[in-house]
């Protein structure tokens, strides 16, 4: 019994809040890697792409909501979703035609694309407080819980509880289906191959006549989804907040370079091996120890190997090691 | 950027002789405080309650030769260094003859070492509530209208302890008011026999804190004492908390009370209760009488300590008969304090005739302002327990 008490404890505490933010992760690091393998820069840009496809997906969701829209159990955001995509896709493609394609006529260098995108960064920053505000906003409805802690302690009569949110479930379940799609549209139609040659050479797909500026729009495209999607399900996870969005670009991108920029492979495991060692290095062992250990045998003190002070450190120490290791990151992206 | 900082200077100096030499008909205050970042949903009650007492006097006619008081807004991100010094120096440029600022106590203090002193420029804050800035060095600049937090640490483990609480967890937010608070309330709980289990920090701005809140539940507790904002890290920790059935209650110290908290978190987060500064003065009343028909909500946080700032900085120029920040920084005590009739919100104007007339005032405002020591406030506190969705005040102590 008390070995199931260790276990539900560590998989309410641990896994589960990892698994779906780690997903949440891997999503934005999907769309940076993206960008940086065939537009060839870091764009900074990509937080407040998600908070701006979030937002209009607020919006939409509002607007169903007040007309009794309802998508069951599950959130109305869900259906509002497409709306904030192709929303987010129009929001692109002009800052595309309008800024970067300036840049790329006169082919920059990539720093003066990563200044630029800052550039992008503060406009897309300034354009979502001017519409929806600064303040917290909350979206979610529906059912909150699939198993609440309360309800998982009377049926199973353990004294952990297990707490599974609705929004996790919806998390893990979007990302597996959203990488599967990817990697499906990466490796199995024309486009998706056309956009792999122009990474891997560019001269060599210009040859083969392949259309670069096709090529370019399709990465915003996918990447205006990958952002608005992973933008929407962290905030029906959590909340919506401009500056929570626009700093998620820093565990972004450490999951990005840590996998491998440029390889989509690598930013799923580089979003969860953020995700879990930000969760488990700073994790006090008392609880599961308590349990695991003969009786009167338990820990006094929390068996905390760091404190949660430094929480970001530990995913920045891994940054550092695996680029002074294996510069291009886990999974052979480029080097940075 | 030298030259830029020569002109900055040169512009600063003739504004501001130009200010002390004559009595000017425009006297112009600095509203500096956190428009965005992590109290930005305080910030804009705080301004219009500084705003109003200019408006009061203003209207009155009576200040010095019947100046008009003007407002020069500038932000200072709460935690954001940089941008505060940064606004501070701006708003010196700008000729203003005093600061109701900073808010947070991080930015405060920096504002205060680096624009305050060397321009010797008065600053009154109506939000910093760190013990850090008792002890520092203000040549008599500074003077907060908010009680230090060693104050609040002692109310919060009083009323741990009325309230039959054995034992708290305690999270703070990673900054100077956090860990001042927190020290604070873990000293006085521990002093009355109360045994704090564990003492992490959360960052702001973060979204996921999954991380703490599970180190926190593994260190158990009676209850979470959340030593953040309400807008940022502390709201998320709550949330958290209660989705993984970590904590149920919570104890939420100044920086937790807005009406946002139980609006965010909804039902479960009734029973959890906190305390605010705040007073039941009649002057409380008052002012959140004059702030409706004003148009912002007064009972928000810090906004009655906001207007009292601002009267204050106004009373004491007119005491001194002056708007020179040397000359009226040390009558600031003098004005807030007995002797003297009691002045509430909506007596500005009273007031300044009776100063002009030799008249000794004391201001009360609209939080009974009482300044001691290092010109901070005594500091009564207002005790909040969440019921159905709202705030509500239990009593003051």
């Amino acid at each position: 019994m008390d070995f199931l008490n260790a276990i539900v404890a560590l998989t309410n505490f641990v896994m589960i809040p990892a698994v779906a933010y780690g997903s949440q992760l891997a999503l934005g690091a999907l769309g940076v890697t993206l960008i940086y393998s065939i537009l060839r820069f870091s764009n900074f840009a990509h937080g407040d792409t998600m908070a701006f496809g979030t937002m209009i997906t607020i919006l939409v969701t509002w607007d169903f909501q007040s007309r009794g829209i309802g998508f069951g159990p599950l959130p109305t955001a869900l259906l509002a979703l497409p709306l904030g995509i192709v929303a987010t896709m129009a929001l692109m493609l002009i800052t595309d035609r309008t800024v970067y394609r300036f840049y790329r006529a006169q082919k920059a260098k990539p720093v003066v694309f990563v200044m630029v995108s800052l550039g992008v960064m503060f406009m897309m920053n300034g354009l979502v407080r001017l519409i929806i505000g600064t303040e917290d906003q909350r979206f979610t409805d529906g059912e909150r819980f699939i198993i609440k802690a309360r309800v998982f302690k009377e049926m199973t009569g353990l004294r952990e509880g297990l707490a599974i949110k609705t929004t996790q479930g919806i998390t893990v379940v979007t990302a597996i289906v959203v990488v599967a799609l990817l990697f499906w549209f990466l490796n199995k139609t024309r486009t998706g191959k056309s956009m792999r040659a122009y990474s891997d050479n560019e001269d060599l797909a210009l040859l083969s006549g392949i259309n670069p500026e096709r090529v370019v729009m399709y990465t915003w495209l996918i990447v205006a989804t990958l952002a608005t999607i992973a933008g929407v399900l962290y905030g029906l996870d959590k909340s919506f907040k401009p500056f929570t969005y626009f700093q998620l670009l820093l565990p972004i991108f450490a999951a990005a370079i840590v996998g491998g920029l440029g390889s989509p492979q690598g930013a799923i495991a580089g979003g969860f091996i953020i995700a879990f060692s930000e969760v488990t290095i700073t994790y006090a062992w008392k609880k599961v120890l308590g349990y695991l250990m003969p009786e009167n045998m338990g820990p006094d003190g929390l068996v905390q190997l760091l404190s949660t002070d430094y929480k970001f450190a530990v995913s920045f120490a891994i940054l550092i090691i695996v680029l002074l290791f294996k510069p291009t990151g886990l999974f052979k992206g480029k080097s940075v | 950027m030298k030259k830029l900082l020569m002109a900055t200077t040169a512009l600063a100096l003739t504004a501001g002789t130009a200010f002390a030499g004559s009595h000017g008909k425009e006297v112009k205050l600095g509203v500096l405080l956190g428009f965005t970042g992590p109290i930005e949903s305080l910030a804009p009650a705080m301004a219009a309650g500084a705003e109003l007492a200019m408006e009061e006097v203003t209207k009155s006619g009576k200040l010095l030769d019947s100046a008009t008081v003007t407002s020069v807004r500038a932000d200072t991100g709460c935690i954001d260094n940089g941008l505060a010094v940064a606004n501070g120096e701006k708003l010196i440029a700008e000729g203003v003859m005093g600061i109701v600022g900073g808010d947070c106590s991080g930015v405060t203090g920096a504002i205060l070492q680096n624009v305050a002193i060397p321009n010797g420029m008065v600053m009154v804050s109506p939000s910093a509530t760190s013990p850090g800035l008792s002890a520092m060095e203000d040549n008599g600049l500074f003077f907060r209208t908010s009680p230090s937090d060693s104050r609040e640490g002692q109310i919060m483990a009083d009323i741990l302890q009325e309230r039959d609480v054995k034992s708290i967890a305690l999270t703070y937010t990673n900054n100077d008011f956090g860990k001042g608070l927190a020290d604070a309330i873990q000293t006085s709980f521990e002093k009355i026999g109360g045994e704090v289990t564990i003492v992490a920090a959360h960052e702001d701005g973060k979204g996921d804190y999954s991380a703490e809140v599970a180190s926190l539940a593994s260190a158990g507790g009676d209850i979470l004492v959340v030593a953040g904002y309400l807008d940022q890290g502390g709201l998320g920790i709550i949330q958290s908390s209660l989705d993984s059935g970590a904590f149920d209650t919570f104890g939420l110290p100044g920086g937790m009370i807005g009406d946002s908290l139980p609006k965010n978190v909804g039902p479960d987060l009734d029973g959890s209760f906190g305390q605010i500064a705040g007073s039941d003065s009649e002057g409380a009343g008052i002012f959140a009488e004059m702030s409706k028909a004003a148009g912002f909500d007064g009972t928000s946080a810090y906004a009655s300590e906001s207007y009292d700032a601002a009267a204050l900085i106004l009373l004491a120029m007119q005491a001194a008969n002056s708007t020179d920040p040397a000359a009226y920084g040390a009558k600031i005590m003098d004005v807030a304090n007995a002797p003297g009739e009691e002045i509430n919100p909506g007596d500005l104007g009273k007031a300044l005739e009776l100063i002009a007339a030799g008249k000794d005032v004391n201001f009360q405002g609209a939080t009974g302002v009482e300044l001691i020591g290092p010109g901070e406030s005594a500091g009564s506190y207002r005790e909040i327990l969440v019921k159905d969705g709202q705030n509500t005040t239990v009593k003051f102590r």
